[in-house]
């Protein structure tokens, strides 16, 4: 790294070295047993420069590369854009615990024993479900060299666990499951087991949907299946820069109903999108995106920030083979005072929404969510009344989030990169066959 | 390089061994708003082992290749690990041989600079355009040569060049924000990216039209796909379906998936194959080095066919078809689709469109996905039909179904079978495979369409 980083500065003003590894060690079960182990490890090393002001970007994982890494940066930056940043220098990193030691120990026994446990475990509950199951531990570490003395290498480890039954009559199809992520083994399944347990229960029958403007109530899956991405793309400080999010202009006004707050927060000890520093060494940060329903801030990575004259929030992410881009981290959003079994007792006539089939095929940017509704019920007279089909809904989260009925107190973790509660809203167009 | 990896693949105690290595190159070009944001260039080189034991796989990924036999005996141990039960590959005759995609016009020789000039005359045809907010083009193409051996002897050297393009322009009024976009793609001919700039100046000017066009009334419709969104649709819709590795563990599937069984009317025949040449799922081996075929998936309405990989093969008895894909060598090889569409027909666009009282014509493709059962994929743009005529432009449309019933309700294919290039497809993690899907305009009663 530090030759290569070398080689760049004899070339270029600015130079930044990027490199990961990471290792991830999966078993996976198809149709109630296990299929495979997998042994998937990678690496490899992006570099950035910036010579006679514009960017330049190469990435390698072949190790043999270093000189032609510098080359084909220093040819790029010929049509590369204005680097309109300087990188980081030393800094002062906060406190996140990202790594368990205690992941990597994980026998692959005990890994294949978590698996057979949730599939037993789903199928005393039916019989004729057919399971695929995954259990997945991993460790990365992430390094980052400039030409301003910026240093930050951290490493992170992660332990997941998922599964999915499928249940067929007829030509009838229904998908049950969970997953979730932690940086910590965790050996207890039934968190999982349990959701997956419930919707089989609730999709016992099948009924009519309601149709026309109906109050939904989305479960944490419901809201990050529907409407976590029209909202996010509009609060990245690259749309807002293009003039294409909704929000421009808009800070500081109320948009939302007030009792929605929603941040992004990198800095959750053991959190599979937690960080120490963001994807350029730019120190992770808890950064407020809405505040009592008004829009508070955009986040940013150093190059966007540098073009809308605003500080980078800590927020570039980036694959290895591309610059790095603003993202969120970590989106929590607020609890709120609602208990769940209250939410769904305050519904006349409605649908409760667990998972989403092609949201986000409308128009995200405008703020619109919609989907067939893939596993989706009928909450009549405050009761879950059975699973509906051939059902699309459609809305806008500009409109949906502002005609909240109620959000839930039981926020949960979504893969790792989410913490959502449930959340009711009115304003919602449910369309259905029949 | 082919010694070394007949060599780590001698002597295992497994029934089954191969080793894949690759070396690739990519170019990427990447322009947000008026400029170019990004430009990079990418090498890469590694390789993955694989073993089969008693129904069960061991599968290990690398960039570092050397100890290449010990890789393998990693593999074996992990299969070994997992295989407790009778299971075996379908035969496939081990074939050496070194071939590849047939280049016209080579994208990797066209200069940086050139492909720079090009993209910025799109550019400059949308800015041109009034109310147009802001664009993005993403412009990639790739060499990837992939040397493959397996324990039964095959070696086989197979390179692919691929290119691809997406072309999306947006304008905004009073906080309302519409796309619309394009995506091209070709196996290996940069040609295809060149003399865009009437169809870029019509999607500039038909984001503009959006702001004003109406939503599309919700509920189920009479709805005419052109060539481009019917082949998203019949990708989505039926493709999915036809890979055997969602039907061959699980009986259930097999019964509704059995040959024999009426899917759509006599009209309607559903083609998947590398075979078909120079599209963009096109190859002569696929990555378990079986060679690639033409697989007719239905036929006069009659499911006959589906979609394999060595193990699905053999454990339903059925013929190879060389289906098995990896996105790299990070990936083991799974059933993917390669060229898929409708055969074409006899209807004319008036004729399909001329008893059409109030419906929805709906062009371009934004997206799709299925889950088997349902479907949904979405228009890029969509006008209103009424009394035989198209007229009104509307609002982009998201249509969604349930597959068992809607293909039985194509009730007219037309003569006009054109294949999309600009796809990319996704499944268990591995994404965009490049794959080409397409069909002639086909008209669909009573498909439920998302709106207001």
């Amino acid at each position: 790294m530090e030759r290569i980083l070398e080689l760049a500065r004899k070339r270029a003003e600015q130079a930044e070295v990027f490199r990961v590894w990471r290792r991830d060690v999966p078993a996976s079960f198809e149709a109630n047993r296990l299929k495979s182990l997998q042994t998937k490890e990678s690496s490899g090393m992006a570099l950035r420069i910036v010579k006679d002001g514009r960017i330049g970007f190469s990435a390698t994982n072949d190790p043999e590369d270093e000189e032609g890494l510098v080359e084909r940066a220093v040819e790029l930056s010929e049509i590369g854009a204005q680097a309109r940043f300087q990188m980081p220098g030393p800094a002062s990193y906060p406190e996140v615990r990202l790594y368990d030691p205690e992941t990597e120990a994980v026998t692959i026994e005990r890994m294949v024993e978590l698996g057979q446990t949730m599939i037993d475990t789903l199928r005393r509950a039916n019989g004729d479900l057919l399971c695929d199951a995954r259990v997945s531990r991993g460790a990365a570490t992430v390094e980052i060299i400039n030409s301003h003395g910026g240093h930050i290498s951290y490493k992170r480890s992660i332990f997941s666990a998922s599964i999915e039954g499928t249940l067929i009559r007829g030509t009838d199809m229904l998908f049950v499951g969970d997953h979730r992520a932690s940086g910590s083994p965790f050996l207890d399944t039934t968190s999982i087991t349990d959701v997956a347990i419930e919707q089989l229960e609730m999709a016992k029958k099948t009924v009519s949907a309601p149709t026309g403007k109906t109050q939904v109530l989305f479960t944490p899956h419901g809201v990050a299946s529907a409407l976590v991405m029209p909202l996010i793309i509009a609060f990245n400080g690259r749309t807002v820069l293009q003039g294409a999010s909704p929000l421009e202009g808009k800070l500081e006004e109320k948009l939302f109903d007030e009792r929605l707050s929603i941040w992004d927060d990198p800095t959750i000890d053991l959190q599979p999108g937690s960080r120490v520093a963001d994807d350029e060494g730019v120190p992770s940060r808890r950064t407020s995106l809405i505040e009592d329903g008004r829009a508070v801030a955009f986040f940013y990575d150093l190059q966007t920030a540098g073009l809308a004259s605003k500080e980078s929030t800590g927020s570039a992410a980036r694959g290895l083979g591309s610059l790095p881009s603003p993202a969120s981290s970590v989106l929590m959003v607020g609890a709120g005072d609602a208990p769940y079994a209250d939410m769904v007792a305050g519904i006349e006539d409605g649908l409760l929404v667990e998972q989403l089939l092609g949201a986000g095929q409308g128009n995200v940017l405008g703020g619109e969510f919609g989907g067939n509704v893939l596993l989706g019920f009928r909450i009549q007279k405050g009761k879950v009344v059975g699973r509906v089909k051939d059902t699309v809904i459609s809305g806008n989260v500009y409109d949906a989030l502002n005609k909240i009925v109620a959000i839930g107190n039981e926020p949960k973790w979504i893969g790792g990169g989410l913490y959502a509660p449930p959340i009711c809203c009115e304003g919602v167009t449910v369309s259905s066959k029949s | 390089m082919q010694q070394i990896i007949r060599d780590a693949l001698k002597g295992h105690d497994a029934e089954y061994a191969e080793i894949r290595l690759e070396s690739a190159e990519s170019t990427r070009l990447q322009y947000r708003g008026k400029d170019l944001e990004e430009a990079s260039r990418t090498t890469s080189k590694g390789g993955c082992a694989r073993a089969f034991y008693k129904g069960g796989w061991g599968f290990v990924s690398f960039n570092e290749l050397t100890d290449l036999r010990e890789k393998v005996a990693l593999a074996v141990r992990q299969a070994k690990l997992v295989g407790d039960q009778a299971g075996s590959l379908a035969e496939s005759q081990p074939v050496e041989m070194k071939t590849g995609s047939t280049v016209k016009k080579d994208p990797m020789a066209v200069p940086m600079t050139e492909k720079k000039r090009l993209f910025d005359e799109y550019i400059d045809i949308i800015w041109a355009t009034p109310r147009i907010q802001t664009s993005t083009i993403g412009y990639s193409d790739g060499r990837r040569t992939v040397t493959f051996g397996n324990s039964e002897g095959a070696l086989i050297e197979q390179f692919k060049v691929d290119v691809s393009m997406r072309i999306t322009a947006m304008a905004r009024a009073d906080g309302d924000v519409q796309q619309s976009g394009i995506s091209i793609g070709s196996n290996g001919d940069y040609g295809v990216v060149e003399g865009l700039h009437e169809r870029v100046s019509g999607l500039a000017q038909q984001a503009v039209d959006f702001l004003s066009a109406p939503h599309a009334a919700g509920g189920p419709q009479t709805v005419v796909l052109d060539p481009v969104l019917a082949g998203v649709f019949v990708h989505e819709a039926f493709g999915h379906l036809s890979e055997a590795d969602f039907v061959y563990e699980n009986d259930r599937m097999r019964e509704i998936m059995v040959f024999g069984k009426e899917f759509g009317g006599k009209h309607l025949n559903i083609v998947d194959g590398a075979a078909v040449p120079d599209l963009r799922g096109s190859y002569a081996f696929d990555d378990e080095g079986v060679p690639s075929a033409k697989t007719y998936l239905v036929q006069e309405g009659i499911l006959v066919g589906r979609l394999h990989s060595r193990e699905t093969a053999a454990k339903m008895g059925e013929k190879l078809t060389g289906n098995a894909r990896a996105i790299n060598y990070q990936f083991a090889p799974i059933v993917r689709m390669t060229n898929t569409y409708i055969e074409p027909q006899s209807a004319s666009f008036q004729e399909i469109i001329g008893d059409i009282k109030d419906g929805i014509y709906a062009k371009n493709w934004y997206g799709g996905m299925t889950s088997m059962e349902m479907f949904t994929f979405s228009a890029g743009e969509a006008y209103r039909i009424r009394n035989g005529k198209v007229e009104e432009l509307v609002r982009p449309v998201v249509l969604s179904g349930n597959l068992f019933e809607t293909l039985k309700k194509i009730d007219a294919i037309g003569n006009d079978l054109d294949l999309n290039q600009g796809g990319g497809c996704g499944k268990g993690g591995q994404s965009p495979l490049p794959v080409s899907n397409g069909s002639p305009h086909i008209r669909i009663q009573d498909c439920l369409v998302g709106g207001k």
